[in-house]
């Protein structure tokens, strides 16, 4: 299993934490999963279709691997992207991170998650009853000191 | 010379394409790119400023130079997660 990865195939946690392997000098492993839900903004999500530039949204994750290596060294990061039509409940992204201490582990974990949001190449379409939704978030800007300080600010708030 | 322009989620619905094949003058930027395009489709120029761009799959800025054969990739701000 690669510690990066983008596809259709539903995420299987166990498989993405065996990427980040370790020995025995790891005391934690912390996982997000990020999940479809069944509302967003007052309106009730049928189901959501996500797309990526995948090579630029892998080196994005490679990226977000490198300064998290810089913050915080002994953590070790997977993080996998599902595309396609995924349904309520079905999750969207996976991050494993192992370290030696809990807390590192969970301020990483937390970083991935927002950097994802901040500055990979993908994209959510919202089909919810009524109608159907572009998600755009953020421009992405991977140089942006700011958007990465606020991440760091919100992982170890 | 000629480039290929990628193009994603609401950028790709405006045109109609996910992928467009362009020729543009020697010496452009990705912003003359860009410009040209937003010409061709109208609608594309709300996104002028929230727009990001990539050239061969590695985040680049507007003003940087694009050579024959490049892949010129136009990202709307995204949400994955």
């Amino acid at each position: 299993m690669e510690a990066f990865a983008i596809g259709p195939v539903p995420l299987d946690l166990e498989q993405i934490a065996a990427a980040v392997g370790g020995d025995g000098a790891d005391g934690a492993v912390v996982t997000f999963l990020g999940l479809v839900r069944n509302h967003n903004m007052g309106r009730r999500v049928r189901y959501l279709e996500y797309e990526a530039y995948e090579p630029l949204a892998l080196k994005a994750f490679g990226r977000i691997a490198s300064e998290i290596g810089e913050r915080w060294p002994k953590a070790r990061l997977a993080l996998h992207h599902r595309v396609g039509r995924l349904e309520v409940g079905e999750a969207s992204v996976a991050i494993v991170v192992r370290s030696p201490h809990r807390g590192e582990a969970y301020s990483a974990c937390r970083y991935a998650i927002e950097r994802v949001k901040q500055i990979a190449p993908i994209w959510k379409r919202e089909f919810f009853e009524g109608g159907d939704v572009w998600i755009e978030g953020a421009t992405a800007n991977p140089d942006d000191a700011r958007a990465r300080a606020e991440a760091e600010r919100v992982a170890c708030a | 010379m000629r480039v290929t322009v990628r193009l994603f989620a609401r950028l790709r619905d405006i045109a109609g394409a996910a992928e467009l094949s362009r020729d543009i003058a020697l010496g452009s930027t990705i912003g003359d790119l860009w410009r040209q395009l937003a010409r061709e489709f109208p609608e594309l120029a709300r996104y002028e400023r929230s727009i990001s761009t990539a050239i061969n799959a590695d985040y680049a800025r507007m003003d940087q130079m694009v050579g024959d054969g490049d892949e010129v990739a136009f990202l709307p701000p995204v949400s994955g997660g």
